[in-house]
């Protein structure tokens, strides 16, 4: 059960900030988008699996049309010819959303640096979590999705529309 | 009478002479080279005679020795008799500024993708192939990797230090 | 028809609609593309793109000793890699002419087997996944779990499991890994049998999978196929049967093959080959089971040259001193030659072709990778077959991504 906000409480009634209440909803809920290309899409498959199930942090339903998710989960390498098709997945995304990099080929390109691998993915898309691993046990995954969920919690309300964010989309070329 | 090294060679001097060379057996594979003119006849012999019978084609690969002048680029093809079970290396050389060599996807249809592959990283060209553009890297790179005078690592990125990794 | 609409300038008119079945997308297990022309719903020509993972593994390997390279053969096919590893190991014997014992052979053989039960689970559930049934692939992932929790014991590892030396294993099995391939021995016959009655006679996964994707032996042998896609074609050719390694010619075992080369014929190929692959297991278990006394603690062979000396040792004798440092800087003397060797991987016959000059890497390294060869035949097995035949049919030739783009 998720923990209650900080608020005034009494007879009937309960008062809490907007962003609490819209963080608890929203980090119960995070719709995962599965962007699987090696060997950490396998130890993801055991995460979703009943064993290590991913699915009690709310992430049940697991999308694959960028439009409806809310959460980007790169795992596994990425090479300089996948680099344009992580960006085109991200720019899909609708607002908020998350970049997780599971891995650490995704991470900083991992054991492979080399000349067609792309050294990290935070060369084309902001991320907010990286999760270590070659590859990451499913219980450092499910940790990484925790802190997303941590992270997807405090968000203010304002910061997709502060200067702060539109520089960081302006840094990697995004609009 | 079972197909043994010695005959698979006897069968080849009878056909072609002295243009084959280079007969050895490192680690039970016999291994023999031919000019690079010659490599469809040599196949579709080992394909069509009735004693040799290769008909699958293993493996297709090129290799670059930068010190042998003339020389420098080479296709390896691994040919296997299934119903003899023996396998058979074959090597051609072609000079680096030259490096035309006919294809064998008329006869082996495998022969497509690693003809593709062979042409991305050393740059042989493989005259008659139905599609000769790069498979695995980025279309737009102007290199071939596998040559030994490049390098590994991408020369462009700047968050990797080379003198932290022992090769500054 | 273009006299009642009117069509802006420049445009193509063109019967068939292209459509990009893109490097991402749920159906396809790894990242390739196919551009696909279609008639209504009817495949006319399909074009592949790959390369989309492409991580230069024959460059890297130039520059790393033969030790350090196993690491880079577990991300080949990265639902088996105990496979990929032994082959890579056998593939540095035979260019060292190292001997393995019996011992080390058989248990070899049972982790090879496992990695093999591995990889066709994965791919059975995911052609059960895709031709909607959902709930096998959850099942059998638990069973995948006990597996990865034997290769835990063994070598530390779930997935890349970077397992053994040259000449044998890093340490001894223990008891509790043996605990645990009993229990797994005992546990997944009756998980695979439940699975097996919810896809093999079931109407809806027969209509969906028979006469999808079929292929000829003559075609299949032509395109280079080797491993349960050929053997479902018709051709019995097996790497561990024609050519023995590691001791395999001292087990009892059959080739499943099948008849007509379709999806479905691959499905039942895969599942016969798990059954093999218990009795195999269950064989090699006993055998290890029969060394006793000091034979019974044999886990790598003699070499000190490559395998490293033990520590008692390399702490008063010499000679030992010396190997121990050269391998672990790297400069152990590699003989000069050319070498080719191939196991039956879980896709077919993956081979290693070493060049060495002697020096402290190889000169060159190529993988002869089953699945890069046969998706070449991709086009021609879907031609002429509706869309959702062309997802059936890549799910069942195993493509794994790691392993097409190395």
């Amino acid at each position: 059960m998720a923990p209650m906000p900080e608020g005034h409480q009494g007879e009937g009634f309960f008062a809490t900030s907007l962003n609490s209440v819209i963080g608890l909803a929203r980090k119960n809920s995070i719709w995962p988008l599965p962007f699987a290309t090696s060997c950490c899409g396998i130890e993801f498959m055991a995460t979703m699996g009943s064993h290590y199930d991913l699915a009690r942090f709310g992430s049940e339903r697991v999308g694959f049309s960028p439009r409806q998710c809310d959460l980007l989960m790169v795992m596994g390498t990425i090479a300089k010819k996948m680099g344009p098709v992580v960006k085109q997945v991200y720019l899909q995304m609708a607002e908020p959303r998350w970049v997780i990099a599971v891995g650490a080929c995704a991470s900083s390109g991992g054991i492979f640096d080399t000349y067609s691998v792309l050294q990290g993915i935070d060369q084309v898309v902001p991320v907010d979590v990286y999760v270590p691993g070659c590859p990451p046990r499913p219980e450092a995954i499910i940790d990484g999705v925790l802190r997303i969920q941590d992270l997807v919690g405090k968000e203010s309300l304002r910061r997709r529309n502060s200067d702060n964010y539109k520089a960081l989309l302006e840094s990697y070329g995004i609009q | 009478m079972s197909l043994t090294n010695e005959i698979i060679q006897q069968r080849l001097t009878e056909k072609f002479g002295d243009q084959v060379g280079g007969f050895s057996s490192p680690y039970g594979m016999l291994q023999f080279e031919a000019p690079k003119e010659i490599n469809l006849k040599v196949l579709n012999f080992c394909y069509d005679d009735p004693q040799l019978g290769f008909t699958f084609l293993t493996d297709l690969t090129g290799v670059h020795y930068p010190d042998q002048k003339g020389r420098e680029l080479a296709v390896v093809y691994h040919l296997h008799n299934l119903t003899e079970n023996i396998r058979l290396r074959f090597k051609v050389f072609t000079a680096i500024d030259q490096p035309e060599v006919f294809t064998a996807t008329g006869l082996f249809s495998s022969a497509n993708w690693m003809e593709r592959e062979t042409y991305d990283f050393f740059g042989i060209q493989f005259v008659g192939h139905p599609n000769l553009k790069r498979i695995l890297n980025v279309d737009e790179m102007d290199y071939f990797p596998m040559r030994k005078e490049f390098p590994l690592e991408d020369q462009t990125r700047i968050d990797k230090d080379d003198e932290m990794f022992g090769r500054g | 028809m273009s006299e009642h609409i009117k069509l802006p300038e420049g445009s193509i008119e063109k019967t068939t609609t292209t459509l990009n079945l893109g490097p991402t997308h749920p159906a396809t297990h790894g990242v390739m593309q196919n551009i696909l022309e279609l008639d209504g719903e009817r495949i006319v020509s399909a074009d592949q793109t790959i390369g989309y993972i492409h991580r230069a593994f024959e460059k890297l390997a130039e520059r790393r000793p033969l030790a350090q390279i196993t690491t880079l053969t577990d991300r080949l096919n990265y639902c088996s890699s105990p496979l990929n590893n032994m082959g890579w190991h056998m593939t540095c014997e035979k260019l060292l002419g190292i001997k393995t014992p019996k011992r080390v052979d058989y248990l070899r053989v049972i982790v090879m087997e496992l990695a093999r039960i591995a990889d066709h689970l994965i791919c059975n559930s995911i052609m059960g996944v895709d031709a909607g049934a959902y709930t096998g692939f959850l099942y059998v992932m638990q069973y995948r779990e006990l597996i990865y929790e034997i290769y835990e014991e063994i070598c530390g590892a779930r997935l890349t499991t970077n397992m053994g030396r040259i000449g044998g294993f890093e340490r001894n099995f223990n008891d509790i890994a043996f605990q645990k391939l009993e229990k797994f021995l005992e546990e997944y016959p009756k998980a695979l049998k439940e699975f097996e009655n919810m896809f093999q006679r079931n109407r809806i996964f027969m209509d969906r999978t028979i006469g999808v994707g079929g292929i000829s032996a003559q075609r299949a042998l032509n395109y280079g196929f080797t491993g349960p896609n050929l053997r479902a074609a018709g051709v019995d050719y097996d790497v561990r049967v024609q050519s023995p390694y590691s001791s395999y010619q001292d087990f009892e075992f059959t080739i499943p093959v099948g008849s007509t080369g379709d999806s479905y014929d691959r499905w039942l190929v895969r599942e016969q080959e798990m059954w093999q692959s218990l009795s195999i297991i269950r064989q090699a278990y006993q055998k290890v089971q029969s060394f006793t006394g000091a034979e019974a603690e044999v886990y790598h062979a003699d070499v000190p040259e490559y395998y490293l000396p033990a520590k008692q040792d390399v702490y008063t004798k010499m000679e030992a001193l010396i190997y121990h440092f050269k391998i672990i800087m790297g400069e152990t003397d590699i003989p000069a030659g050319e070498v080719y060797h191939s196991v039956e991987g879980g896709n077919g016959e993956l081979g290693f072709y070493l060049i060495s000059d002697g020096g402290r890497a190889p000169y060159r390294l190529h993988f002869r990778r089953p699945c890069f060869i046969y998706y070449q035949a991709f086009e021609e097995l879907i031609k002429g077959a509706m869309l959702s035949d062309a997802i059936i049919t890549m799910s069942s030739l195993n493509l794994i991504a790691g392993e097409m783009d190395a």
